[in-house]
């Protein structure tokens, strides 16, 4: 026995397998130490998980569409982990922080960030487009894994508060082959951090199978940091939900750290400049279809007697509507004035910057200055002498 | 006014940073109950508490990262890097997340994180632990850069960049860190001499000499032998690499009309470039000579016994003084 197979929790870990209530065909598997934690989700509460996953697998397919009409110059789809990315936003209470990756666009969905605030930074109009503090999730990362240590950071400092909140990082498969990942999970053991490490294992990062980011399941990483690891599929939003709140319970009661396997897939391609065809198989992506997170979901509803058809019904309008923000979104972000370029570089004044934005304001100014034609005349020369000084 | 030493009085005003703020914490590798390898945190966990002085993991990367965290919810962490060469492991959460992240967040985030850099050569250490990495930072737009020299200074500037709602990279020049002065303990931030503002240390007509760090005393010591010569030279404690105070600068250039620049970095792409380039497009035509750099060559750290080769003393200063007064020096003759 390790120390993790012992957890307090009784969350066990179990390197060969994962832990699945239900199945793709949508049967329910009973689960003595998780089903106490999901009995609180009765069959609405279900639909509504399986809502929340229609939703932003549309808005997610809407923004691809948005892509390829030249909309958004790159949006890197989330179709395939909606259980996993909904299962542990819906296990978040309003006060824990989440530090995430750039691909959780579902998380975002949770916290309410408005469709133009989700698009901005990827139609390239600005390097964030929410305030961290109104919807409790920090500025997105594109850097692998940067975002584990200031989770930790986040939760070792409400710790010191007297603060039950807990702060969630999520990362793939990759991050955590990098040096910050493993950083965090020493800090975060060291300091019992009240945070929840959770891993989307999506299969692939980029063109690279998990495989050559480790020879044994990412969970068991977790034992040699001294903290329990535990793999659930990350197709089961309701084993998610459970594991989820199972690790923020434990942060909670000031036990420490937890680090979450939620075994998934990328269906799409890492972004939509990214070509998948050329290192996986179409069987590869057959198989995974079979386990949809949602389709599960909707068999379980409707061996339990729930008319799925009018659920459907219901949810698919309101995914069409929250696609139609989405595109109508669009039409609001206007273009950022050009010396907004130079905002927020610094809290405080600093006169180096000052000066470059005196210049370029006077560069700028050569243009106005020079109308609608390509003038040579005097005043737009001296425009010219004055800018280059 | 209380006589200390350098390391003295950051610990002193660490000290005060800490009383007077409770969301100050101090984080680094041996800093708690050691009192850091130079002893400038030594007391501060006894009378604060592990939770405000905090001894870490021997991990750069999760000392900064943490600290971004910290940020996040509030804190301001003061960090410590144990030595210039350690803070390499450290520096993509400096310059892609510390720098960046009120840029990305339009304002909304704030990191008032102070990372404190023992740095520079003469102490004959081991590698990597005589290295003035100063250059990286002060390229990386978001981060103020800036050292001290002495214990006034180091007092006043240590509690500046705590408040300072930017990140700050704070040089601590190690091998000064035994140097007695005069500090006064009582004053208050309000009144301080701005961070960004260079001082005018010694007072000249001939030649204006611009260093930061250890060396502004080694450049008073240049003052002295020159003016023995009957060159008179200003010297200018640049104070803050990043932004750098040109202002004062420049008016010292226009009416000395001649420059030298001295660091122990290396010269290329250094801190020395970045003046000499500003300072002749800003007054070139005040300018006798070219400007000088007397830096550091540009190789590794050497072995400590070559150290004293690689560093600018006083001699090889006064060389370069030499060269913008146009007279005899070692590169008499050489064509540039």
């Amino acid at each position: 026995m390790t120390p993790s197979d012992r957890d307090a929790t009784g969350l066990l870990t179990r390197p060969d397998d994962f832990v699945q209530l239900v199945t793709p065909t949508g049967e329910r598997h009973a689960n003595a130490e998780f089903d106490p934690w999901i009995a609180d989700i009765d069959l609405g509460a279900l639909g509504r998980l399986y809502r929340d996953m229609a939703i932003v697998r549309r808005i997610d397919s809407e923004a691809t569409a948005l892509q390829r009409q030249g909309e958004l110059g790159l949006w890197p789809p989330l179709a395939g982990q909606e259980a996993a990315q909904i299962g542990a936003g819906r296990a978040l209470r309003d006060d824990d922080f989440i530090f995430s990756s750039y691909r959780e666009h579902a998380l975002a969905w949770v916290r309410g960030v408005e469709p133009a605030e989700l698009l901005s930074v990827w139609r390239g109009t600005a390097a964030s487009g929410w305030n961290p503090f109104e919807h409790g999730m920090a500025v997105p990362q594109i850097i692998i894994g940067a975002q584990a240590l200031h989770a930790t950071g986040y939760a070792m400092g409400a710790a010191w508060e007297g603060s039950d909140a807990a702060a969630i990082s999520f990362f793939g498969d990759g991050a955590t082959s990098e040096g910050d990942v493993n950083e965090a999970l020493v800090f975060a053991a060291s300091f019992d951090a009240p945070v929840v490490f959770f891993c989307q294992n999506n299969q692939w990062a980029i063109s690279e199978p998990v495989g050559l980011q480790s020879k044994q399941h990412l969970a068991r990483r977790a034992d040699g940091f001294g903290m329990p690891g535990v793999r659930v599929d990350g197709n089961d939003v309701l084993a998610v939900l459970a594991a989820t709140r199972i690790a923020l319970d434990r942060a909670r009661r000031g036990e420490g750290p937890t680090f979450i396997e939620a075994v998934t897939y990328r269906m799409g391609p890492h972004t939509t400049a990214d070509d998948p065809k050329r290192y996986r198989t179409d069987d590869e992506l057959a198989e995974w279809r079979e386990r949809d997170p949602l389709a599960r979901v909707l068999a379980l509803l409707e061996a339990s007697g729930v008319d799925v058809v009018g659920l459907e019904r219901d949810v698919a309008t309101d995914a069409d509507r929250a696609a139609a923000e989405l595109r109508a979104a669009i039409t609001t972000i206007a273009d950022p004035e050009a010396l907004t370029v130079f905002d927020h570089v610094y809290a405080e004044p600093n006169s180096h910057l000052e000066r470059q934005r005196e210049h370029y304001t006077r560069y700028l100014a050569m243009f106005e200055d020079a109308s609608t034609e390509h003038s040579t005349d005097a005043a737009a020369s001296e425009t010219a002498e004055g800018g280059a000084r | 006014m209380t006589t200390l030493t350098l390391a003295k009085a950051l610990n002193a005003g660490l000290r005060r940073a800490l009383a007077d703020d409770d969301k100050v914490v101090l984080m680094g590798e041996d800093i708690g109950t050691l009192g850091g390898v130079f002893r400038v945190t030594d007391g501060l966990k006894a009378e604060f508490g592990a939770k405000r002085v905090v001894d870490t993991p021997l991990s750069e990367a999760g000392i900064v990262g943490t600290a971004v965290g910290l940020a996040y919810r509030g804190f301001r962490p003061v960090i410590e890097i144990q030595f210039d060469g350690f803070i390499y492991p450290g520096f993509d959460q400096i310059v892609a997340q510390v720098a960046k992240l009120h840029y990305r967040s339009r304002g909304n985030v704030r990191m008032p994180i102070t990372i404190r850099v023992p740095f520079g050569g003469g102490i004959g250490a081991a590698e990597h632990h005589s290295e003035s990495p100063e250059a990286y930072f002060a390229h990386t737009a978001g981060l103020r850069v800036v050292a001290c020299s002495n214990p006034a200074d180091a007092y006043m500037m240590v509690r500046q960049a705590i408040a300072s709602d930017d990140p700050v990279l704070f040089f601590e020049p190690k091998r000064r860190y035994h140097v007695k002065g005069e500090v006064d303990e009582t004053a208050s931030l309000a009144d301080a001499r701005p961070m960004g503002v260079a001082t005018t240390v010694t007072a000249g007509t001939d030649v204006t000499l611009v260093t930061y760090g250890a060396l502004v005393q080694t450049a008073r010591d240049v003052a002295t032998a020159a003016a023995e010569d009957g060159v008179s030279v200003e010297v200018i404690d640049l104070r803050s690499i990043a932004p750098v105070d040109y202002a004062t600068i420049e008016a010292s250039v226009r009416r000395t009309g001649r420059l030298v620049i001295t660091h122990e970095a290396g010269q290329q792409g250094g801190v020395g470039a970045e003046l000499a380039a500003s300072i002749t497009e800003r007054c070139f035509e005040f300018l006798e000579a070219a400007p000088v750099r007397v830096t550091g060559h540009d190789i590794p750290y050497p072995p400590a016994k070559l150290e004293r080769h690689h560093l600018p003393d006083l001699d090889r200063i006064l060389d370069g003084v030499d060269r913008v007064m146009g007279r005899p020096n070692s590169l008499s003759g050489v064509e540039a």
